[in-house]
């Protein structure tokens, strides 16, 4: 009898390794329709301006506050930490230079796709995730419109197009958080301070760092669409979705930034 | 009363091993209004999905209009829907709008060249049906069930259907509620001359709003007649849903 509860009570046991990537084969097959769906209803007409302006305002005025307090403390942590090991070496005055090229190369766009992900990517998750389970996707699409091509790609081409530009607001700010520190300790004027920071980036590092950026928000977007549109059915698969959102897109956004480097040392090689 | 709108044979469904629909027939004529009665679970919902496009099914032909459903893709598919109004289970408000941009929502999704004025009017109209003016620039999240699923029946009218289709339209609401809805799908009837499909397992509900109830047992419709010819069925299934519904 007590053997039968055990049975009972016991976790399901996990599916064979054979049937594990069978799984995930299909959802890899699953995700790479939805992309392709995407790019097919991007393109054909159509287009849904105004709510793509609209889900602009959303992903970026949004998110605005957050962006510029994050940016604004990142450029002076990173400066106070940076300043002892120059000092060390009698380098200080390298320290905008150095500044401007992790800042613009990795810091802006890797701060800006982290606090885009845990806000839009999740709110993207949980609002299409909670949609699906409310039947709000299959009344839309009664009432004769496309609900992938109003909710889907709207909203991927609004963290495609964003997220670059606040990358780049948040460059900006992260630079002046840092001039802010560096004149306090060095006092180095503006002008120097940013004749210091022009001459250390080149038009590479500042198209590098934007094509990355789109990349970002088209990972975040499309992640928090695909778990939001492919929740389950209940409140815990609106909770799930918003929250595998933020995991995968993160997770992504690093391989992503690894690529890029990469790409971007091999440009610099050559 | 005698043109066909709904004529379906021999609709199959399964979803993996569970065989939901084994084989129903159902045919709706102009202007009538059919109640599928039936347990949880045993495809009622899944019926109307089918009649809409919103779900494939395995086997069978189902007719709507004229047309047959399973063939119709894109456009076709889009201007047929709006022949066919769907009222769902949880009204399917859109939270994100307000109660004006909800019923807008299918007018100028579906038809092009409306003036504001007229849109308004319509907006405004469809509100005066359903007694609820005054919610106009309320969020869904601020309404009371019954009042969500009268707006929700509402935003379904605004394409005026050939069709309406209620899935489960007294779920969850209190009597005299559940008694609004049930003469509002009436007086839907009456003004529009709209044939319609309720799916419930509400009795009352079916009693005053169905001209002929469908009983779907064990995925077929093995009783299909007036809600006294249904329930005069000795079969104890059908019996144990009578009972349950007015004995309790």
């Amino acid at each position: 009898m007590q053997a039968d509860t055990k049975s009972t009570d016991s976790p399901p046991s996990r599916p064979s390794l054979p049937r594990r990537f069978e799984r995930f084969f299909i959802n890899l097959a699953d995700v790479a329709a939805f992309v392709g769906r995407f790019f097919r209803e991007a393109l054909l007409p159509p287009y849904e301006f105004k709510e793509i302006i609209r889900q602009c305002y959303e992903v970026g005025y949004r998110s605005l506050l957050l962006i510029s307090t994050t940016g604004f403390i990142t450029g002076i942590v990173f400066t106070n930490q940076s300043r002892p090991s120059l000092t060390e070496f009698g380098a200080t005055s390298w320290l905008p230079s150095l500044i401007a090229i992790a800042v613009v190369r990795a810091l802006g766009p890797l701060v800006t796709a982290l606090i885009a992900a845990g806000k839009v990517g999740s709110s993207i998750g949980a609002e299409l995730g909670s949609m699906n389970v409310t039947e709000q996707i299959d009344a839309m699409e009664v009432s004769g419109t496309d609900p992938f091509k109003f909710l889907v790609v709207t909203r991927v081409l609004a963290t495609s197009f964003t997220i670059p530009l606040l990358t780049m607001y948040t460059i900006f700010v992260a630079l002046i958080g840092a001039y802010i520190n560096v004149n306090q300790n060095e006092q180095t004027s503006f002008t120097s301070y940013i004749q210091e920071v022009f001459g250390a980036i080149t038009y590479l590092d500042i198209f590098m760092s934007l094509i990355k950026s789109i990349a970002f928000g088209f990972t975040i977007g499309m992640v928090g669409c695909y778990k939001g549109y492919h929740s389950s059915k209940g409140t815990e698969g609106v909770g799930k979705a918003a929250n595998s959102s933020v995991v995968t897109a993160m997770f992504l956004v690093f391989i992503e930034e690894l690529l890029s480097l990469q790409i971007a040392n091999a440009i610099r090689g050559s | 009363m005698d043109e066909l709108v709904i004529d379906i044979h021999g609709l199959k469904k399964s979803f993996g091993d569970l065989h939901v629909l084994r084989g129903v027939d159902l045919q709706v004529h102009r202007g009538e209004n059919v109640v599928v009665l039936g347990r949880s679970g045993t495809g009622k919902s899944v019926l109307i999905k089918i009649i809409v496009g919103l779900l494939k099914p395995d086997a069978g032909e189902v007719r709507v209009l004229g047309q047959d459903v399973t063939l119709l893709r894109g456009r076709e598919l889009d201007e047929f829907r709006q022949k066919v109004g769907f009222s769902f289970q949880s009204s399917a408000l859109y939270d994100s709008m307000s109660i004006r941009e909800n019923l807008e929502f299918p007018l100028v999704r579906n038809i092009r060249n409306l003036s504001r004025a007229d849109i308004n009017r319509a907006v405004e109209e469809a509100l005066d049906d359903v007694g609820l003016s005054q919610t106009i620039n309320q969020m869904p999240s601020e309404l009371s069930g019954g009042q969500r699923k009268r707006i929700g029946i509402a935003r379904t009218l605004m394409l005026k259907p050939e069709i309406m289709l209620y899935d489960e339209p007294t779920a969850g609401l209190d009597p005299i509620t559940s008694i609004e809805i049930n003469n509002l799908i009436n007086e839907v009837r009456q003004r529009t001359g709209a044939s319609s499909i309720i799916i419930t397992h509400d009795l009352t509900c079916a009693k005053t709003t169905g001209d002929r109830v469908a009983m779907l047992l064990d995925g077929t419709f093995e009783r299909v007649g007036t809600f006294d010819e249904v329930f005069a069925d000795p079969d104890e299934r059908v019996q144990q849903f009578y009972n349950y519904n007015f004995v309790n």
